[in-house]
């Protein structure tokens, strides 16, 4: 699965916030077309790992290569500015927990607003691009609505439509469905289901267990900070190799199984 | 009493010359007190403790000011450090300066309560410095902050009257003028109050469209 040329390669990333460290030496690469669900009890770490892959958290040690380019240091170990930091960002496209759209914009300059700004592509196939998108997730009829008149699913299927604009490299997803209703995560995951099938390089951070072990090509099982397992997800939810694992799975699977995925 | 009113209308060139005054006034310095106050917010918000402090002395030692007192330094005080200005001059800064420590009391309150999700977003799409500020922090700042904004620019168009003693030719001195001519002073006074009236009922009808353009994206 890792090939020669990961898109994203993460090596040795630790992070301690004061005395508490939330991430311990973490290593993983992310092949083309894979989609990687980042497992884990809360407070492992997971939204962390996320944040420090684009710098919007810095790590304390390790590097991140994004298709052999560094991020955040140069090869030569110094941190980069602001400027050199913000073009890399524009290759990596990040979906929300609470979506975080911008008010100010209707849905279609949501989608166009960082293309049009950052990217400074023509505008005429921004513009075209965009419009596919968002009848691509089934909100052509709300292009011109402010993100206030959206439900929780459609907020979170424009947070995707716009991450997918910038044309990113590898798309993050920061626990996608837990700020929606339960009646409101399915088309969400119809959405994302879509992009896996379609080879679209992710990694999502999810409490959805049904989901990553349909769409995940792997599963990275993290707990206090830590990698502590790895592998396929049909290993990973039928014969997990660490205990760990085991009583994460039986609290989890337990839990959906009588919650919210029956209903 | 209708003689008086009579009396004042004869002298309307001068009353409409004080408005457009009193209205320039207080347009160039709330967006001169603006323009500071955007300087002034992320330095009250430093992270340098040098800055901020700085920051923070000047707009709390400007709210303790009475304007009146203020615009007397300005005005008078100034020559003494070598600053000379003509009565224009130091009304314009007077007011502007005054005003920009509210404003940026006013920036600073609404920034901090803006959702810190949205700003991240804009830095994980590759926004930083300037950009970032003026595509996704400024928007949503001025339509959250565009009422209060509006409420301090009827502030400063009533405090304008007070630079009727540095003998600026605004409306409150226009219809002391007129009354001291003619001594018609309720007259003449009254009309000044209906054009103040008139000034704040524009303010108040911009602040509305800003309120409906904030309101359709709540």
């Amino acid at each position: 699965m890792t090939t020669s040329n990961p898109v994203l390669s993460v090596v040795g990333v630790s992070k301690s916030f004061g005395d508490n460290e939330v991430l311990s030496d973490v290593s993983f690469q992310v092949g083309k077309g894979e989609t990687v669900c980042v497992l884990g009890p809360s407070g492992s770490g997971k939204s962390t790992l996320l944040r420090c892959i684009n710098w919007l958290e810095r790590p304390d040690v390790g590097q991140i290569h994004l298709n052999g380019e560094p991020v955040g240091v140069t090869s030569g170990g110094v941190v980069m500015n602001d400027r050199r930091l913000s073009r890399i960002r524009t290759r990596i496209g990040m979906v929300f927990q609470h979506f975080a759209l911008w008010p100010h914009l209707t849905v279609l300059q949501n989608l166009m607003e960082a293309p049009v700004q950052v990217q400074r592509r023509p505008r005429a196939e921004i513009r075209d691009e965009a419009l596919g998108l968002l009848a691509k997730v089934g909100l052509s009829d709300k292009r011109d609505a402010f993100p206030a008149r959206l439900s929780g699913g459609q907020k979170q299927r424009v947070g995707i439509a716009r991450a997918l604009a910038m044309r990113p490299d590898l798309l993050l997803f920061d626990e996608p469905t837990s700020a929606l209703d339960p009646e409101l995560v399915g088309e969400v995951l119809v959405v994302m289901r879509d992009l896996a099938r379609e080879g679209m390089t992710m990694v999502i951070v999810t409490h959805e267990m049904a989901f990553a072990r349909e769409a995940a090509t792997r599963v990275l099982f993290l707990d206090r900070g830590r990698v502590v397992e790895t592998g396929p997800p049909d290993r990973f939810f039928s014969r997990p190799e660490t205990e760990r694992a085991r009583q994460f799975l039986q609290r989890y699977t337990g839990e959906t199984s009588a919650g919210r995925r029956s209903a | 009493m209708i003689r008086d009113f009579g009396i004042v209308w004869t002298e309307r060139g001068l009353l409409l010359n004080g408005l457009a005054n009193t209205a320039i006034l207080s347009l160039v310095s709330v967006v001169g007190a603006l323009l500071l106050g955007f300087v002034l917010t992320p330095a009250l918000m430093s992270k340098k403790p040098a800055v901020s402090r700085a920051a923070r002395a000047f707009v709390d030692g400007m709210r303790c000011i009475p304007f009146l007192l203020f615009a007397y330094i300005v005005y008078y005080g100034f020559p003494s450090i070598g600053i000379n200005l003509d009565n224009w001059g130091a009304g314009l800064l007077a007011l502007t300066i005054y005003n920009a420590a509210y404003m940026a009391e006013i920036l600073r309150g609404a920034w901090a309560a803006l959702p810190r999700d949205e700003i991240e977003a804009g830095v994980a799409f590759g926004f930083s410095e300037l950009r970032l500020f003026r595509r996704i922090i400024l928007p949503p700042l001025v339509l959250s902050a565009g009422p209060v904004i509006g409420n301090q620019l009827i502030q400063i168009i009533k405090d304008s009257a007070f630079l009727t003693i540095i003998a600026l030719p605004e409306l409150t001195h226009a219809a002391s003028s007129i009354q001291s001519r003619y001594y018609v002073p309720f007259a003449a006074f009254i009309t000044a109050v209906a054009l103040y009236w008139g000034l704040c009922l524009i303010v108040e009808a911009g602040v509305n469209v800003l309120r409906q353009l904030a309101d359709a994206r709540r």
